[in-house]
C-alpha cells in the first residue's frame, strides 16, 4: 500500500500536503509537463480571441476600401510610410530577440535572457516612440481623431464640392437669397410639393456656391408609400462611386478642394479605421511592454530554467501576436496602391 | 526525495546540450519537453522576414493595378506564416493549439466573406452620407 501511494506520489503530486514538490507545480496539475501544455493551449485560445477581436476592425477596413477605393488612396498619403516601414523592422528585431530570450529561458542562459528581454522593451519603446511621432504629426495636420479631423469638421460644415447628382440644379441659377436661417429649412420639404422642392433645390445649389451647405437638396424619396421607401434608392449606381467624377491619378492629382462632402466623410472614416486599428494595436505593444518588464523582473530573480520558463515562453507568444498584427497592418494602411 | 527535485537544477549545462528532450524524457516523467529552435534557424527567419518587409515596400513603386493588394497581402502571409510556424514555434506545438489558432483564423474569414458578399449586395442602393432623403411621415 504504501508502496503504490509512493510510487504515484513520484510520478504524480508529490505530496499532498503541499510539501517537498516542484515550487511551479500547481497541486491541479499531474505534471509539469501537463500544467506547461495545458498552459501552451490556453495562450492559443486566447491569441484566437485576440485576432477574431481584430478581425472586427479588419472587417469593417475591408468593406470601406472596397466600397470606396479612391478615398483610401488619396487618404492614405497622409501616412508617412518610412516611419511605418522603420516601425515594421523594429517590430521584427524585437520579435527575434524575443524568439532568441525564450531560446535562452529553455537553456538556463540566465544573462542572455535578460539582455534580449531588455532588448525587446527597448524594442517597444521604439515602436511607441516612432507612433507617437506619427501620431503628432496627424494633429499638426489636422487629422487627428474626432474634432481635430478637419475632414470631419469641414464634411459636417458642408464646405465641400456638391456631388454629382447635384449639378444640374447649379445650372438653374439661383437668384433667390436664401435667409441664413433658412439653411435647415431644406431639408424639410413636404413630399410631392414640386414646387417647393425647386425651390430648395435652387437654394441648395445657392448656398454650395457660397460654400454653404449642400446637404438639403430637397431630394424625395420615390419610394415614399411604398415598402422600399426610406435609405434605399437605385440612384447612385455606381458601386462605391460617391468619388465618381472625381478619380485620383497616381501621383497626387486629387485635392482637399476637389473633394465632395461625402468624400470627406469618407476620408474621415479612413482616420478612423487608422486611429482604431493602430491605436488597438499600440495598446497591445504596451501591455507586452509591461508583461516583459515583469518577465525581465522576474529573470533577475533567476526564476526561469529548462523546467520553468512557462511564462517567458507566453509572453513571447503574446509578443510575436502584436508583430503578426502589425505585419498586416503596415501593407494595409500604409502602402494602399 | 523526488524525481522532480532533479528537474530542478537550472542551467548546469550553459551550452544546453542537456535541456533537450531526449535526455530529460528518460530523467523525468512528466516534465517539460519543449523544442529548442536553432540559432540558425531563428536568424534565417529575422532575415527572411527583414527581406520581405523590403520587397513588400519595394513592390508598391511597380503599377499591377488590382494586383498589388493581393500581392501585399500575400507577402504579410508568408511574412504571417514565418512567425507563427517558427518564432510562436507553432509547428512544434500539440495540434491543438494549432486547431485553436486556425479556427480563429477561420472564423474571421467567414466574417469577412458574409460582411463583404452583404456589403456588396446593397452597397450600390446606398445614399451618400449627409443625403437627407424626405421621408413621407
Amino acid at each position: 500500500m504504501t508502496d503504490v501511494a509512493h510510487s504515484n506520489a513520484a510520478v504524480l503530486a508529490p505530496d499532498l500536503a503541499g510539501h517537498n514538490h516542484d515550487p511551479h507545480l500547481a497541486h491541479h496539475f499531474d505534471t509539469p509537463d501537463q500544467q506547461y501544455q495545458s498552459g501552451k493551449l490556453a495562450m492559443w485560445v486566447f491569441l484566437g480571441t485576440e485576432i477574431l477581436m481584430f478581425g472586427g476592425l479588419f472587417c469593417a477596413y475591408a468593406v470601406y476600401r472596397h466600397n470606396h477605393p479612391e478615398v483610401f488612396e488619396f487618404a492614405h498619403r497622409y501616412l508617412d510610410r518610412t516611419l511605418g516601414a522603420v516601425n515594421t523592422l523594429v517590430l521584427i528585431a524585437s520579435s527575434f530577440t524575443m524568439a532568441w530570450a525564450v531560446r535562452c529561458s529553455q537553456l538556463g542562459l540566465n544573462k542572455p535572457l535578460k539582455i534580449l528581454l531588455a532588448l525587446t522593451f527597448l524594442g517597444g519603446v521604439g515602436f511607441m516612440g516612432i507612433k507617437t511621432i506619427e501620431y503628432e504629426a496627424k494633429w499638426k495636420h489636422h487629422v487627428f481623431v474626432g474634432s481635430k479631423n478637419k475632414y470631419r469638421n469641414d464634411s459636417l460644415k458642408g464646405v465641400g464640392k456638391p456631388v454629382d447628382s447635384n449639378t444640374e440644379f447649379e445650372e438653374e441659377g439661383a437668384e433667390v437669397e436664401p435667409p441664413a436661417e433658412n439653411k435647415l429649412s431644406a431639408h424639410k420639404t413636404a413630399p410631392g410639393a414640386e414646387g417647393k422642392a425647386e425651390a430648395s433645390h435652387e437654394a441648395a445649389a445657392k448656398r454650395s456656391d457660397v460654400g454653404a451647405t449642400t446637404w438639403g437638396r430637397g431630394i424625395v424619396d420615390p419610394n415614399a408609400g411604398t415598402p422600399d421607401e426610406a435609405a434605399i434608392r437605385p440612384t447612385y449606381a455606381d458601386p462605391g462611386g460617391l468619388a465618381a467624377g472625381v478619380v485620383p491619378g497616381h501621383h497626387g492629382e486629387m485635392h482637399y478642394a476637389d473633394l465632395t462632402d461625402a468624400q470627406r466623410q469618407h476620408v474621415y472614416t479612413f482616420f478612423s479605421i487608422y486611429f482604431m486599428m493602430t491605436g488597438l494595436h499600440g495598446v497591445h505593444v504596451l501591455v507586452g511592454m509591461a508583461l516583459i518588464a515583469w518577465i525581465w523582473l522576474r529573470a533577475r530573480r533567476n526564476e526561469f530554467g529548462p523546467t520553468f520558463f512557462t511564462p517567458v515562453d507566453l509572453v513571447g507568444l503574446y509578443w510575436h501576436l502584436v508583430d503578426l498584427i502589425w505585419i498586416f497592418l503596415f501593407p494595409l494602411l500604409y502602402l494602399i496602391h | 526525495m523526488t524525481t522532480h527535485a532533479a528537474n530542478t537544477t537550472h542551467g548546469s549545462d550553459p551550452h544546453g546540450a542537456a535541456a533537450h528532450s531526449d535526455e530529460h524524457g528518460a530523467a523525468a516523467p512528466g516534465a517539460i519537453h519543449p523544442h529548442i529552435t536553432s540559432m540558425r534557424l531563428l536568424v534565417s527567419v529575422f532575415l527572411a522576414l527583414v527581406v520581405l518587409t523590403a520587397v513588400t515596400v519595394g513592390v508598391t513603386w511597380f503599377d499591377m493595378g488590382d494586383l498589388n493588394i493581393w500581392v501585399a497581402l500575400g507577402i504579410a502571409v508568408v511574412k504571417a506564416a514565418l512567425v507563427v510556424l517558427y518564432f510562436m514555434h507553432l509547428r512544434w506545438e500539440s495540434p491543438f493549439n494549432a486547431i485553436a489558432f486556425i479556427s480563429a483564423l477561420a472564423f474571421v474569414a467567414l466574417f469577412l466573406a458574409f460582411v463583404m458578399a452583404d456589403s456588396s449586395s446593397y452597397q450600390h442602393n446606398l445614399h451618400p452620407p449627409g443625403d437627407n432623403v424626405v421621408v413621407t411621415p
